[in-house]
């Protein structure tokens, strides 16, 4: 194994490993959308896609829109400062539903679990999906529990699947963006991406940072009631963070964003983690904040109803969405320049110095 | 975020920006040698807000760039053993060998793991005395007292399964062979911070005197790259040509004696070849002989491996600094992050991963005057 065959170096073609899954596939970057659009989609048919990347689906039931979601859970540590894999769960598919106007109606949970998990662990990650399932006012009505050998999973995996209705006044879609639309965010990034990584123990520093994770849908209801139709998309900016929820909004609405890196809230103990990893706080994943994009007339005021809520105290106006370049996501950076805030590619990877 | 937020402060940067202007009579070609430099640079777009004729050439300061395609073929071979753990820092990772890249090793089951520091993969070996651990030495002074300190706690350890694959390069050199390069076109550098933290500047001082090039310490913090480029271009303009130290608060002229001791214990200095440049003399670091038993190369019997280049990369040009990315007819076409076929587009302090993330397109480059030796 100590030599490389040599007409493989004769001519090299650009190195994508295309037979097998890599830990970037599921970074929610671009390697996520080619597996989705070269791999899962084709296999599933016209239905399984509109052709716009949404969190979940609206489905027209008797003329009712209700809206389905489905999304798994394979965080670790399971438990870290401001939550766990059990509340991160049901979160997660409750923010699903509400970044499509929906309130949610009922929660399916699946736990995979590895041979050997500790019982302790699995009430507390039970009780917690309860008390956040409760939180959010919404019943965990079936579920479905599969043990596998050791090894076969990493203690355990948490699936949440939901189903919620559709607020008559919801009218959103990655696709409606407009020219002249104001980007809004409902507060501060990178504190659940940069919890998680510190908290492992590989890294062996720490910080106060704790993560932002929390249900979204109360304070979605409270935007539609106050804006309406005048809200033209919604998001939560889960893994990929920031950058990839605006890449994914002007790529599917052809338009351009241009944000100002000066607004962007960082807390500084994020900022002092991604300084160390070699992280941008855009590409960081946030599971308690949403980017709303929205008609300029109406935008203070649904800045100010934001700011009311304790979900969106330090909501910020973020940018623009203008005409020009789209599909792309421009910065004006601090110093006065700009440069192009692009999706992450693969596993976000930390720099060397 | 204190000791960040001043030094990006949007006020003070355009006072530097006016002074610039106001300093700046001719064209001038500037070069930041370090690759952290450069990503300040792009991402703030500040190169592009310089006055028309001084243009920053982007050097060869980024470790992952500049590291030959061979070492990473042997890095692949060494980790495709079944007793091996490979231990890198992340950039690494997705640096493209002849056939593959160290991520896809790891999705076909190869052990393979970030570290933030090599004494992390010496507590693996410690742990795992079953296995074969080894570190991915790369980088520049910086990262050299550190990878030492890995060597002697192995060392002191007795550690008989822990080993480094050695790529680790020096700056001076590389600056005095981009300046007998015979189309040299760099005027001024602005010296790696953090490299000089470590050695000092009492050897770029010869450099400056005997090429006549002003050369100033600079950090890696908009308003440090806009101070450094003030005192550089404030030089050319008075045809001074001196070491100067814009990076106080970190660098002295001796540097830190202790890390050089470290480095000077475990490491001896050897020829080094850096990746689209070639062979350049007594450029590089190597396990002097009384560690080089550490040495993964020798334990793994990969000496001998070589490997070639893809046709199309001009990284040498650009590490050179002669070209742009955007001169090379495979940029964010043929090559892009997704698709790195040289080293400057993989790691994000890379050249042409800088360029490209910040949406630079292909534009005509104004006439430089060529330096005049």
């Amino acid at each position: 194994m100590n030599t490389v065959d040599p007409t493989l170096g004769a001519c090299p073609v650009p190195l994508v490993e295309s037979e097998k899954v890599m830990l970037g596939h599921g970074s929610g970057g671009q390697l996520s959308a080619e597996l989705l659009r070269d791999v899962l989609v084709p296999a599933l048919g016209a239905a399984a896609s509109t052709g716009v990347p949404e969190d979940a689906a609206v489905i027209d039931v008797d003329g009712v829109d209700l809206v389905l979601s489905t999304d798994s859970f394979v965080v670790s540590p399971l438990f870290f400062p401001g939550g766990d894999i059990g509340a991160l769960a049901v979160h997660g598919t409750v923010n699903d539903l509400a970044m499509m106007g929906a309130m949610p109606v009922a929660l399916a949970v699946t736990y995979v679990i590895e041979e050997g998990f500790p019982i302790a662990d699995l009430r507390r990650v039970t009780a917690s999906v309860g008390a956040a399932a409760a939180a959010a006012g919404v019943p965990v009505v079936t579920g479905d529990t599969k043990v596998v050998g050791r090894g076969a999973a990493d203690g355990i995996f948490v699936t949440t699947t939901g189903i919620g209705r559709r607020l008559p006044q919801a009218h959103i879609s990655a696709a409606f963006a407009r020219p002249g639309d104001v980007v809004l965010l409902s507060g501060p990034i990178g504190a659940h991406g940069t919890t998680v990584l510190s908290t492992r123990e590989s890294l062996g520093f720490e910080t106060e940072i704790a993560s932002d994770t929390r249900a979204l849908h109360r304070l979605v209801a409270a935007m539609l009631a106050d804006a309406g139709p005048d809200i033209h998309v919604m998001r939560d900016p889960t893994r990929g963070g920031v950058a990839s929820a605006l890449n994914e909004i002007a790529t599917a609405s052809q338009v351009g964003i241009e944000i100002d890196e000066q607004a962007i809230p960082v807390p500084p103990t994020v900022a002092a983690a991604c300084e160390l990893l070699g992280l941008d706080p855009l590409h960081v994943a946030n599971e308690g904040c949403l980017v709303a994009i929205t008609a300029p007339d109406t935008a203070d005021a649904l800045l100010a109803t934001m700011r009311s809520l304790p979900e969106a105290l330090s909501a910020v106006r973020l940018g623009v969405v203008v005409n020009e370049h789209p599909g792309r996501v421009l910065m004006n950076t601090l110093m006065g320049g700009t440069r192009i805030v692009d999706m992450l590619v693969g596993e976000q990877l930390p720099r060397i110095c | 975020m204190k000791y960040l937020d001043e030094y990006r402060d949007p006020a003070l940067a355009r006072h530097l920006f006016d002074q610039i202007h106001a300093v700046t009579s001719q064209p001038w070609a500037l070069m930041e040698v370090c690759g952290g430099q450069t990503h300040t640079l792009v991402r703030q777009g500040i190169d592009e807000l310089l006055p028309a004729g001084v243009r920053m050439i982007h050097g060869p300061g980024c470790p992952v760039c500049v590291t030959p395609l061979e070492l990473i073929d042997k890095a692949l071979a060494i980790t495709q053993r079944e007793d091996v753990i490979f231990t890198s820092y992340g950039d690494m990772l997705r640096v493209p060998g002849s056939t593959t890249d160290l991520l896809a090793l790891r999705a076909r089951g190869a052990d393979v793991r970030v570290v933030y520091s090599p004494l992390d993969a010496v507590r693996i070996a410690v742990e795992r005395p079953d296995r074969e651990i080894v570190f991915f030495a790369v980088g520049f002074e910086t990262t050299a007292p550190a990878n030492a300190m890995a060597v002697l706690r192995a060392h002191q350890l007795g550690l008989p399964n822990f080993s480094m694959l050695v790529s680790h390069v020096l700056v001076p050199p590389a600056m005095t062979a981009i300046l007998d390069a015979p189309d040299c076109q760099v005027q001024a550098f602005l010296a790696a911070g953090h490299v000089c933290a470590v050695m000092g500047w009492t050897e770029y001082e010869p450099i400056a005197s005997r090429y006549h090039v002003p050369i100033v310490v600079t950090g890696f913090e908009p308003l440090d790259l806009l101070e450094g480029i003030l005192m550089a271009v404030r030089q050319l303009e008075a045809g001074r040509a001196e070491v100067e130290n814009q990076y106080a608060r970190a660098v002295r002229r001796s540097g830190n004696t202790e890390a050089q001791d470290a480095i000077r214990r475990v490491f001896r200095i050897g020829d080094r070849t850096w990746r689209g440049i070639g062979i350049i003399p007594a450029s590089g670091l190597t396990l002097t002989e009384e560690f080089s038993h550490y040495d993964a190369e020798q334990r793994f019997a990969v000496a001998d491996l070589t490997a070639r280049e893809h046709p199309a990369c001009i990284a040498g040009d650009i590490l050179k600094g002669t070209r742009l990315p955007t001169d090379c007819t495979a940029y964010g076409t043929l090559c892009t992050p997704r698709t790195p076929l040289g080293a400057p587009m993989v790691s994000t302090e890379g050249t042409c991963a800088a360029f490209y993330t910040a949406g630079r397109q292909p534009y005509p480059v104004p006439a430089i005057p060529v330096r005049s030796s």
